[in-house]
């Protein structure tokens, strides 16, 4: 006989956070350790948290624009996942911008109020995507990056960072693990989809050199054991792409050499209409609440 | 009928959490192949919750014996856990939920 | 067995408020009428992705972003629940998916209006899922099983996006005057399709009654229309919003809300495909489920390519096996 009370079930208080993750009411640095280790510059440190975090809120939004449109039911419920997991580590990243050069600005006051030219994000993060193939080559390249960052990132004097990183290596090694999965599977698919993979591969080569070019910034936080120089991830990253290229049936296409400008934001018109999308609510009610 | 060259075949999901005991079976998915099976469990079945032990078994490799249960299309001990798809044909829309 | 002992047994199982599992004998009207209410069902999640997904890109704030994504999330897996549970009646996903893109399946009417600002996504929070959590609780002690325990996954999930829908509202209702005036206005705009999400009146119903004896429907339309008026008139006052219906009053002797007349003309001609955005929201199903065929055929072969050789005899089997199958 079937007890099972369905209005206690849902009145049922649960613990379970993982319906909205990182939407929970509480201060998402509290109990961790905020001063700014010692050597350090303020303005550097919440300039490398602007990066990490800008790259992470553009990428997700690439994402989120997926909602919707993707290619299987699952594949929606996957690409939320790693969405939802990137606008994370942004909010966690670009409070403590806020926290650390003094001027107390919200993760949303980063995200809403700056215009284009002071965005510090990677070219690549910005490309817009509505192929698969496309979408999982960038997203490939993405996430083999800034987990070799992340991972090293796990060992900064600064505790924050630190903790951003650890738990920021789990999650990017599973969006790694998906990406890499589905360019396996599209490479060595059809014919048709081997060349959209290839196609989107091709498109994301010339973002890829910035990946690996350190900024002035990541030179000194690197030297101050804080930041981490991403020219030194650039080995293992071409040997991850290596193996899942050649299991993919894929050809390595010619990435873009380092060494150039790097997170030169600005009026393009992609970041621009990206923006517009980000930022026309908020910014059509100056100082509400949400 | 279905177009089977892009369809995906049922896997049935068992989960395990941190504080459970054995696996208990809470649906199903579709997936292309075992490897992706248990990415979608995640995703779907436990939104990525860590410490969860998941199985994914393809539906067609499950044998199922229910003998109170009497349908006579199924064999009464091991047959498949239910209809597979190639039996019933879709009914058209009602005029209101 | 007979077919009379085996819808003995099948009413008695009804009658005893059982579940029937999906490889009990039943009824070929039980099984028709689950198939479609379940499919239906999963097709509405699905749908109700589009008016929300919407403002994901734009919400205003990162929580919100975060708590809406999540939200939408849900939903893709609340009608992935609801597929495999009409799955085990004896179809199949991708033709469900066919039969909604084509028309002959249809989904919650609800879904057809416009989401046209971001409070939009508190009021759906609010009163559309309000509405299907009245309508949804129910259907928990649905005689079929599997979409009983469905719905049970569904409920709690569905509780916490009420109660997020709300607290935007709260927030919003507490900010500025553009913020109040929003949420006044989506209101208006939401609540009598909202209380069109119950169905017709029961004096228009023919189906009721049947479903009512199978242990599918647990209440009727009009019951539980009612049910969610009286739940929301005290919440809409705790929000200071003003419900469009003058009509709208306690009354004492039946212990109810009075309310107005419901426009069932224009309910009509919603379901029949002339609402606001119909044609959008198959249009955007139907644009993803095309423009992903390739992915999901390159999945396809990449699995049977690397498959092991034995599994792949059985794929082939099973492939024979399908196109040969019987038709109904």
């Amino acid at each position: 006989m079937d007890t099972y009370d369905a209005y206690q079930a849902i009145t049922d208080v649960t613990e379970d956070q993982r319906w909205a993750f990182g939407a929970g009411f509480d201060d998402p640095l509290s109990g961790i350790d905020t001063t700014i280790p010692d050597g350090v510059s303020a303005d550097d440190l919440a300039a490398y948290c602007e990066m990490l975090g800008d790259d992470a809120l553009l990428m997700s939004h690439r994402l989120q624009q997926w909602v919707g449109h993707a290619p299987e039911l699952e594949e929606e419920a996957a690409l939320a996942n790693i969405a939802l997991d990137l606008l994370g580590q942004a909010r966690f990243l670009l409070a403590r911008a806020g926290t650390v050069d003094g001027s107390g600005r919200t993760e949303d006051d980063y995200a809403f109020l700056r215009g284009p030219a002071q965005f510090r994000h990677v070219r690549l993060v910005e490309i817009v995507d509505n192929d698969f193939g496309l979408a999982m080559a960038r997203l490939l390249v993405f996430s083999t990056w800034r987990l070799a960052v992340l991972d090293r990132l796990r060992v900064s004097r600064d505790p924050v960072l630190a903790a951003i990183a650890d738990k920021g290596v789990k999650e990017m090694t599973y969006h790694r693990d998906y990406a890499a999965q589905w360019v396996i599977r599209l490479g060595d698919g059809t014919e048709f989809s081997h060349q959209r993979v290839q196609a989107g591969l091709d498109h994301v080569a010339p973002f890829v050199g910035e990946l690996f070019t350190d900024s002035d910034v990541e030179t000194r936080l690197a030297a101050a054991g804080v930041g981490v120089r991403p020219s030194e991830t650039h080995a293992e990253f071409d040997a991850a792409l290596d193996a899942v290229l050649s299991a993919a049936t894929l050809g390595c296409p010619a990435w873009s050499a380092s060494g150039g400008a790097t997170r030169t934001a600005g009026h393009r018109d992609t970041l621009t209409r990206l923006l517009a999308e980000l930022q026309s609510v908020a910014r059509a009610h100056p100082g509400a609440t949400w | 009928m279905s177009d089977t060259s892009e369809d995906w075949p049922l896997y049935e999901v068992f989960l395990r959490g941190k504080r459970g005991l054995n696996h208990v079976h809470v649906g199903s998915l579709h997936a292309a192949d075992a490897h992706m099976a248990l990415h979608h469990a995640r995703d779907v079945y436990t939104r990525r919750n860590e410490g969860v032990s998941i199985w994914v078994v393809a539906s067609k490799d499950i044998t199922a014996s229910s003998p109170d249960e009497k349908d006579p299309f199924f064999a009464p001990s091991g047959d498949k856990v239910y209809r597979h798809p190639t039996f019933y044909a879709i009914p058209d829309n009602v005029p209101h939920m | 067995m007979t077919t009379v002992e085996l819808q003995e047994h099948f009413d008695r199982t009804i009658a005893h408020d059982r579940r029937i599992e999906p490889r009990d004998w039943m009824p070929d009207g039980y099984r028709k009428t689950m198939i479609r209410q379940i499919s239906q069902h999963a097709h509405s999640e699905i749908i109700g992705m589009q008016p929300e997904g919407y403002w994901i890109t734009r919400a205003p704030s990162l929580r919100r972003k975060a708590i809406l994504l999540a939200k939408v999330q849900d939903e893709a897996g609340h009608g992935m629940y609801l597929y495999c549970a009409a799955e085990t009646l004896g179809v199949d996903r991708a033709d469900l998916t066919r039969r909604l893109i084509s028309g002959d399946q249809k989904y919650s009417s609800i879904f057809n209006y416009p989401s046209l600002t971001f409070a939009d996504v508190g009021v759906i929070g609010w009163l559309v899922d309000g509405a299907a959590i009245c309508n949804q609780v129910p259907l928990c002690r649905s005689s079929f099983g599997p979409y009983a325990r469905a719905m049970i996954r569904i409920c709690k999930e569905e509780s916490f996006h009420q109660r997020q829908g709300y607290e935007l509202l709260m927030t919003m209702m507490r900010g500025t005057r553009a913020q109040r005036a929003m949420v006044q206005d989506a209101s208006n705009r939401w609540w009598w399709p909202s209380l069109m999400m119950f169905g017709p009146p029961d004096n228009d119903s023919p189906n009721t009654e049947q479903s009512m004896a199978w242990g599918i429907k647990r209440h009727t339309n009009d019951e539980l229309r009612q049910r969610f008026v009286d739940m929301t008139v005290p919440q809409a006052e705790a929000l200071g919003v003003t419900l469009p219906d003058p009509d709208l009053r306690w009354n004492e002797e039946r212990g109810h809300h009075d309310f107005g007349q419901v426009d069932w003309a224009e309910f009509k001609r919603v379901i029949r495909g002339d609402g606001p955005c119909n044609a959008e929201r198959i249009g955007n199903r139907r644009a993803a489920h095309e423009s992903g065929a390739w992915v999901r055929a390159a999945a396809a072969a990449h699995a049977t390519k690397h498959a092991s050789p034995a599994t792949s005899d059985d794929q082939a089997a099973m492939q024979q096996n399908a196109q040969g199958g019987p038709d109904e």
